[in-house]
């Protein structure tokens, strides 16, 4: 088991594998750790300097139930199963997950009428728990909604998660089971070969037998690197607003827009951090880098979160950011095993690919498996448990019996996101440091509070250097 | 474990430190001061300049300085000052829950003060849009930094970068700028929406009338995107850019105790005599309106004391008063409420103002018109003096303060 971030790769037969996922993002690591549970040498391979750095770390982080899939597309029935395979995972490995229930909020006649329609398609979907809300309902369930909301569709099961946690989750038990996980190496060319496909990185080359492309929004890109040519991704930008946790009494359940001829419309939503989330837009882009916030999107997301629940806008902004979506105009994922070539592409995982993950990774077991290769007997996985990020599970800071162990734990660094000094030195002595501050933000919440930095950015730059100078 | 005080004070800044000064001095028995950083003294410990009066021999004082001024005068006259421990939540009305190394708390107290001071705004609740690069900071994460790296040199540097961009045209944007260059890093421009800026920005540009509209960059920060008053687009480049000013009150413990927020504040609403709503818990210093001078939040400690004695001693607390509102170009004002004792109003004008008349008045009649002799700014407030609170009719309405502009 390793962890690279710099120099060469190893070379000779420690550079050779059964197995090597390209791309370490909630897929990918799902992909790594399910491999690791049978005796193959598996590698897996990162652009960036940490896991989660593309799309994963910047989704609206609903565990979706797949109630309002297409029925019978691989979408629909990867979503339901890895719905009920990560809320399993989540409680032995500390994610947390608040299953809240969504509400779908019909604001006019044309919405309501299409909740019934909704609720059959979630019953061709496996989900016969969801309800029709009068408006009354409705409000002794979301006192603080709009004036006008006419209905709702009660859909139990949709939960709120932290996918930060979720991917370095994958990722850490991945490489406690034996995984290489290489950072910072981007696999730039495919020398496509019998037994060995030679992956060109600045860093070296790496050989395997069997090759799998988890890279996202680039998922063309590397199919192409092979001369596959079967999809283009287009992505989808979605702007995020993160209210202060003041909101969070304002919105008990996950509020979602009911899908129309208008567009999908969005969603207001407490996060696992205690705050609430407003968006995504909708935007369909060409740069794949276009992950910045602009004028226009923030006023439209507050326009229309205002008309959901007013006295959100009230409340201060924590944060602002956008994720791309990998669209590929097919209302499905693009998932296909490519026998002649030992290679797997999972491509256009859009707008569900932290819920699906885990089945997603069954799935891709199954395609290389048609490719050819040997999987073997299975053995359990190195037992995981996450440091908790979640407000509705105990934080370190009010954790007396810890304190007493190790006093660091008792001494707060980040005041708005009560992080402690002993979190953020354990974040730096982990299995998969972070690689900087936005790494450490993901692991541990540091800096990512309503200051934004103003009292704790200086001593909490200070410790990275120290902890972080501690773990090279 | 669980404990029992007399005077709980949360914030060991110049407003939280002169309350307990003058509590225990006044003999208010166990009076104890929460501070969450590692040293106590608030903001003056990381303002390296003069500015803070002078000492008993009429030295000028510096922020470090004027802290541990305060510091001292708090624990000679009897106060615990305990650094390290956060007040995190409440147990009760009149009960925190504490962490701290030492070990969770939660403790008791007859009277707490809250003096928790203000944040500055960061650039996502200012909705600027754009990327979200390394090299984005506000003032006060600015003065730490070089406190901790130390003036000059590579590290300090390879923190900051080399090329600043200042938003804000208040003093706060001027120490930064100050910071900046004893750093050793350039400021290309200070970049206001003001149309007017504070004075001693040297030959640094000021751009007033201009708006960060976007941040460029991916992993550093490359540049910034303003909008002029021409309403023409820019890209300013810089590795840096600081966020002044725009202060919001650090209000999460009045909050959580349900306490009513002063809207053109944001802080939670006081009578003259710094009580909140809630019996027994007082409110005083920046925690009240954001910036003021220390000696101002100072000065509101000190004050504080007497309501905190009155409680102590089971004097009758006083009926609530009536509240004060403003109108026109102005900010905000405090107090928001007006009991029977008299005590000057702060006043903070929306923009700069051409020798305004402020008035007074409550339900349509006139209390009070007064001509200001200078332009007050953005950035200062305006002290009304207490003569005319006498006319206040403590059964009627609200008490609004408005300016009008000179006409000539
Ligand atoms: C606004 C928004 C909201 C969303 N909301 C939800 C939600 O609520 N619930 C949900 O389940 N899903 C949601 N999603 C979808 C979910 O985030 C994605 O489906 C999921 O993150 C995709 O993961 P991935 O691993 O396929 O892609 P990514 O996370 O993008 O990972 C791909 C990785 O591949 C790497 N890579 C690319 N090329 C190379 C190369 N040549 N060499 C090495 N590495 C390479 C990249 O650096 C990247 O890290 C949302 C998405 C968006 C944008
Ligand atoms: C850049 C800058 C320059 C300045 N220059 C001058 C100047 O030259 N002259 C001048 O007179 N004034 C100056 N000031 C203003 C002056 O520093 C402030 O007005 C003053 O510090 C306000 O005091 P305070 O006690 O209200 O708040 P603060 O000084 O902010 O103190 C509040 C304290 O409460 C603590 N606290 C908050 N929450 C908790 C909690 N839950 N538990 C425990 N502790 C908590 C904080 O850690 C902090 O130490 C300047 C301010 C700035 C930002």
């Amino acid at each position: 088991m390793s962890v690279t971030r710099t120099g060469p790769l190893p070379s000779g037969p420690e550079a050779e594998y059964d197995v090597v996922v390209v791309g370490a993002g909630v897929v990918g690591c799902a992909i790594a750790r399910a491999l690791a549970r049978h005796p193959l040498r598996v590698a897996l391979v990162e652009a960036a300097s940490d896991v989660g750095d593309g799309t994963s770390k910047a989704n609206t982080a609903i565990l979706h139930t797949g109630f309002d899939a297409a029925p019978g597309t691989l979408e629909a029935r990867l979503v339901r199963e890895g719905h009920r395979l990560l809320g399993a995972f989540a409680g032995e490995a500390g994610i947390p997950v608040e299953p809240l229930g969504a509400l779908l909020v019909a604001w006019d006649e044309q919405q309501r009428a299409a909740l019934p329609r909704l609720a059959e398609k979630a019953e061709r979907n496996g989900h016969r728990t969801t309800r029709l809300l009068s408006a009354d309902e409705l409000r002794l369930r979301e006192p603080h909604l709009g004036p006008g909301a006419l209905a709702a569709l009660a859909v139990p099961g949709e939960s709120v998660i932290c996918p930060w946690t979720t991917t370095l989750a994958y990722a850490t038990q991945a490489v406690r089971s034996g995984v290489d996980l290489h950072l910072d190496c981007r696999v730039e060319k495919v020398r496509t070969g019998d037994p060995w496909h030679r992956l060109v990185t600045r860093r070296g080359v790496l050989r395997t037998r069997h090759l799998v492309n988890a890279c996202g929004l680039h998922a063309d890109a590397f199919d192409a690197l092979l001369d596959r040519r079967d999809f283009t991704v287009t992505p989808r930008r979605g702007q995020l607003l993160v209210f202060d946790k003041f909101a969070r009494d304002l919105v008990r359940h996950i509020l979602l827009p009911v899908p129309g001829p208008l567009g999908k419309g969005v969603l207001v939503s407490p996060t696992v951090y205690g705050n609430v989330m407003l968006g995504p837009t909708a935007e369909d882009l060409d740069d794949k880098t276009a992950t910045g916030t602009t004028a226009e999107g923030l006023a439209g997301l507050r326009e229309q979160g205002g008309r959901i629940v007013p006295a959100l806008l009230d409340e201060e902004v924590t944060a602002v950011y956008a994720g791309l979506r990998a669209a590929t105009g097919q209302e499905d994922y693009r998932c296909a095993a490519h026998p002649a070539l030992r290679y797997v592409t999972v491509g256009g995982i859009r707008s569900t690919g932290l819920s699906a993950s885990l089945a997603l990774a069954e799935h891709v077991l199954g395609l290389l498996a048609d490719c050819g290769l040997e999987l073997g007997p299975e053995r359990p996985l190195a037992p995981v448990r996450m440091p908790n990020l979640g407000e509705a599970f105990p934080r370190p800071y009010r954790d007396a019996e810890l304190i007493a162990r190790e006093p660091e734990f008792g001494m707060i660094v980040c005041h708005c996101e009560r992080v402690t000094r002993g979190e953020i030195r354990a974040a730096y002595a982990s299995d998969i440091p972070p690689a900087g501050p936005d790494g450490l933000r993901r692991r541990t919440r540091a800096r990512g509070g309503r200051c934004q930095g103003h009292f704790c950015g200086a001593e909490i730059r200070a410790l990275s250097e120290e902890y972080g100078q501690g773990a090279r | 474990m669980s404990r029992v005080v007399d005077v709980l004070v949360v914030g060991a800044g110049p407003a939280g430190l002169a309350a307990a000064a003058r509590l225990a001095a006044a003999g208010a028995g166990r009076v104890e001061v929460l501070e969450r950083e590692r040293a106590a003294g608030g903001v003056p410990r990381h303002c390296g300049h003069p500015g803070f009066g002078a000492d008993h021999r009429g030295r000028p004082l510096d922020g470090p300085g004027y802290a541990r001024r305060a510091l001292r005068a708090a624990l000679r006259s009897g106060a615990a000052v305990r650094t390290g421990v956060s007040a995190t939540g409440w147990a009760g009305p009149l009960s925190l829950d504490v962490t701290a190394p030492t070990g969770l708390e939660r403790i008791r107290a007859k009277a707490v003060v809250l003096a928790t001071g203000a944040r500055e705004r960061p650039r996502s609740a200012r909705l600027v849009p754009g990327t979200r690069p390394a090299g984005v900071l506000t003032t006060g994460e600015l003065q730490q930094t070089v406190g901790l790296s130390g003036s000059g040199g590579e590290a300090v540097r390879g923190r900051l970068g080399r090329r600043a961009v200042v938003v804000g045209g208040e003093p706060v944007a001027r120490h930064a700028v100050r910071t900046l260059r004893a750093a050793g890093v350039e400021t290309a421009a200070v970049v206001t929406e003001l149309p007017c800026a504070a004075h001693g920005f040297g030959a640094v540009p000021v751009l007033t009338r201009t708006a960060v509209v976007e941040l460029l960059g991916r992993g550093r920060l490359t540049g910034v995107a303003v909008r002029g008053r021409d309403g023409v687009t820019s890209v300013l480049r810089c590795d840096t850019v600081v966020f002044t000013g725009d202060w919001i009150p650090d209000h999460e413990l009045a909050r959580a105790r349900g306490l009513a927020l002063a809207p053109g504040t944001r802080g939670p609403v006081t009578d003259g005599a710094y009580r909140t709503a809630e019996p027994g818990v007082f409110a005083v210093g920046n925690l009240l309106r954001g910036v003021e001078p220390a000696q101002v939040a100072a000065a509101e400690g000190r004050a504080v004391a007497d309501a905190v004695l009155d409680l102590l001693a089971g004097r009758p607390r006083p009926t609530a008063g009536v509240p004060v509102l403003t109108a026109g170009p102005l900010r905000w004002v405090t107090p928001g409420l007006l009991g029977p004792t008299a005590v000057p109003l702060l006043v903070r004008p929306d923009r700069r103002l051409v020798r305004p008349l402020l008035t007074v008045t409550q339900d349509g009649s006139p209390l009070r018109r007064e001509r200001l002799r200078g332009d007050p700014v953005p950035w200062r407030s305006v002290r009304l003096g207490p003569e005319w609170t006498s006319g206040v009719d403590p059964a009627g309405g609200p008490v609004v303060v408005g300016a009008e502009e000179y006409a000539s």
